[in-house]
């Protein structure tokens, strides 16, 4: 019997679930448009929802007989999750509008794939896992073709659906063969039989590893690592700007977390055999991340070989497999979500009598026409190089310090050295922006919701090196959970 | 007697499986083969599980499997309808025709 107190753990997607049935029956009731409506409410469910996580408290809770589990790590992912989608919501209304293709589905859309990472964060057991991860896989697939009469849109959407379902055939290939080789599908299960814990401990055998590098094959599919990121630059060009910058953000989050939670839960002890399999990925990543963007002149496919050099730095916190590895990557996490909402708000704010456009040249002159939105951008991006003292350079700097702890010195110094590359291109954005002539204002005004989430990125950009303790504490506290033996 | 064991049954799913792979990077016509070949990698994962969950006297796989079966069913509708409105926009759903997004 399943008692009511049982789903304490997840009353937050609970909540959310019903919030998204309730609001699908008010959007098709409503006879006018209700986009808007909709997606204020969807923002409030957001909050309420996060009102709901950060009161579970601290200790581990796990509900549907261990399927599911709540625990500091997965409240502050959750925290990151809820944020990103929220301001990726509220930065997509104006477009919307202005685009004439608001649907009450969109916000409904976002509201899933959200429930959808949330329950990835918090699986506990391969089935819940797969469940989330499909739950987010099929709501963003919908969203990347959302703009159905753009053929680029369908297109992109068409790639991610294809490559998507791939990657989700490999994740799934790989773990029927953990199950077939180790008999289980809970992580706790398969934690306890590769420590040895358990009356027959299993040998890490062929059939083991090859399930686990088919799982990590999967899961790099959905975090556009190196050597399967080959989607995200044709993604993020094609899909709507503002699912793009949603794209970028909140499942990047949700899946690199996953990642953390089932390479140091179920295979904390296989770490010798997937530490060279993550390090070969993150230096792909940080190298692909590096040169392949030197030549991009649209600012999405800029943005997508960015971002898929971030996955490979945070890759480097989990191949160090320690806590301050998995610290450093929550801290990475939440500098990497404040830098690309800046940055995409900036994106979606670059238009020309009424037209959205994507090159980096139209960037041209704009500290003379928008100096504030200059100084934002030019902020972000130094951040996002990894310029001291601003939090990008301390997200990188926690990452690397704990591959240098755990004797990883050849991934730190490559890590720098892309790291010294991938300056090139963000430092060009800046060179464009103030030393060339401007071509053509940008339209004004900007509107509240951009100009807010602007301000908000680039205060605590600025202000993590002032006051890093909030977020290093809370992040230190999210990771000890990982490691119970050590803490 | 020839017995069929649990290896030959993993032998029938890693063919299918591979063979699903194939179909999507070498197929060069059409995008409804491409869906078939995504439920055929479904579906050899499904073998997969059902042999285990039998083989181990377990019924998490059998479970599972079912799992698979309904979200791959969502999968394809969800696939078609992309592939419909790509019709739209395209007027044909030829793999070439996929080209405007260079990577």
């Amino acid at each position: 019997m399943i008692q009511t107190s049982d789903l304490v753990p997840v009353l937050p997607e609970i909540f959310i679930a019903l919030a998204g049935l309730a609001l699908l029956m008010l959007g098709v009731f409503r006879k006018e448009d209700s986009t808007k409506s909709v997606s204020v409410l969807v923002i409030l469910a957001f909050g309420a929802a996060m009102v709901l996580v950060s009161s579970l408290g601290a200790e581990r809770l796990t509900a549907f007989n261990g399927l599911f589990v709540a625990d500091r790590f997965a409240g502050f992912a959750k925290g990151l999750v809820l944020v990103a989608s929220a301001i990726a919501l509220a930065m997509s209304l104006p477009y919307l509008e202005r685009e004439k293709i608001g649907r009450f589905e969109y916000p409904v859309l976002v509201l899933f794939a959200t429930l959808g990472m949330m329950m990835m964060i918090s699986a506990n057991d391969f089935i819940a896992l797969y469940l989330g991860l499909e739950l987010q896989s099929l709501s963003l697939y919908v969203l990347a073709a959302y703009n159905r009469d753009n053929a680029k849109a369908t297109e992109a959407g068409l790639k991610y659906f294809v490559l998507g379902s791939l990657a989700s055939g490999l994740l799934l290939y790989g773990i029927s063969l953990l199950y077939g080789f180790a008999g289980t599908t809970s992580f706790e299960g398969l934690a306890n039989l590769f420590a040895g814990g358990h009356e027959h401990p299993v040998k890490p055998n062929m059939g083991v590893i090859a399930g686990l590098v088919f799982v990590l094959a999967g899961l790099s599919f959905k975090v556009s690592a190196v050597p399967f990121h080959m989607w995200a630059p044709d993604v993020y060009e094609g899909a709507p700007t503002p699912v793009t910058s949603f794209f970028a953000v909140a499942p990047k989050i949700a899946a690199l977390c996953l990642l953390t939670r089932v390479m140091t839960g179920p295979f904390a002890d296989l770490v010798e055999q997937w530490r060279q399999v993550v390090t070969f990925i993150a230096i792909g990543s940080m190298f692909v991340g590096a040169f392949a963007a030197v030549v991009q002149t649209n600012i999405k496919r800029l943005m997508a070989y960015s971002s898929i050099g971030h996955v490979g730095f945070v890759l480097v916190g989990i191949a160090a497999g320690s806590t301050l590895g998995i610290q450093g990557v929550l801290i990475y996490l939440a500098i990497y979500l404040f830098m690309n909402v800046g940055v995409f708000a900036v994106v979606l704010s670059m238009r020309q009598k009424g037209r959205l456009v994507e090159g980096i040249d139209d960037l041209a002159g704009l500290s003379k026409t928008h100096p504030m939105m200059a100084f934002v951008m030019a902020v972000l991006m130094f951040s996002m190089a990894g310029v001291p003292p601003l939090a990008g350079f301390w997200g990188k700097f926690y990452v690397f310090m704990a591959a240098v702890e755990a004797g990883q010195f050849t991934l730190a110094i490559i890590g720098l050295l892309s790291s010294v590359v991938s300056a090139y291109y963000y430092l060009r954005i800046i060179k464009v922006m103030y030393f060339d002539e401007p071509v053509e204002a940008f339209d004004k005004p900007v509107g509240a919701s951009m100009s807010l989430v602007m301000a908000v990125s680039t205060i605590v950009i600025l202000a993590f090196t002032l006051i890093p303790a909030p977020l290093v504490t809370s992040a230190k506290a999210a990771a000890q959970v990982l490691f119970p033996a050590a803490g | 007697m020839f017995e069929i064991g649990l290896s030959h049954y993993l032998a029938v799913a890693a063919i299918l499986f591979t063979l699903g792979v194939m179909g999507i990077f070498l197929n060069r016509k059409n995008v409804i083969i491409i869906m078939m070949s995504i439920e055929l990698m479904l579906l050899a994962v499904n073998i997969n599980f059902v042999a285990f969950s039998s083989y181990l006297n377990d019924l998490v796989g059998q479970v599972f499997t079912m799992f698979i079966l309904t979200v791959a069913a969502a999968e394809a509708a969800i696939g078609l309808a992309i592939v419909v409105v790509f019709f739209r926009n395209r007027g044909s759903i030829a793999v070439e025709e996929i080209s405007q997004l260079k990577g």
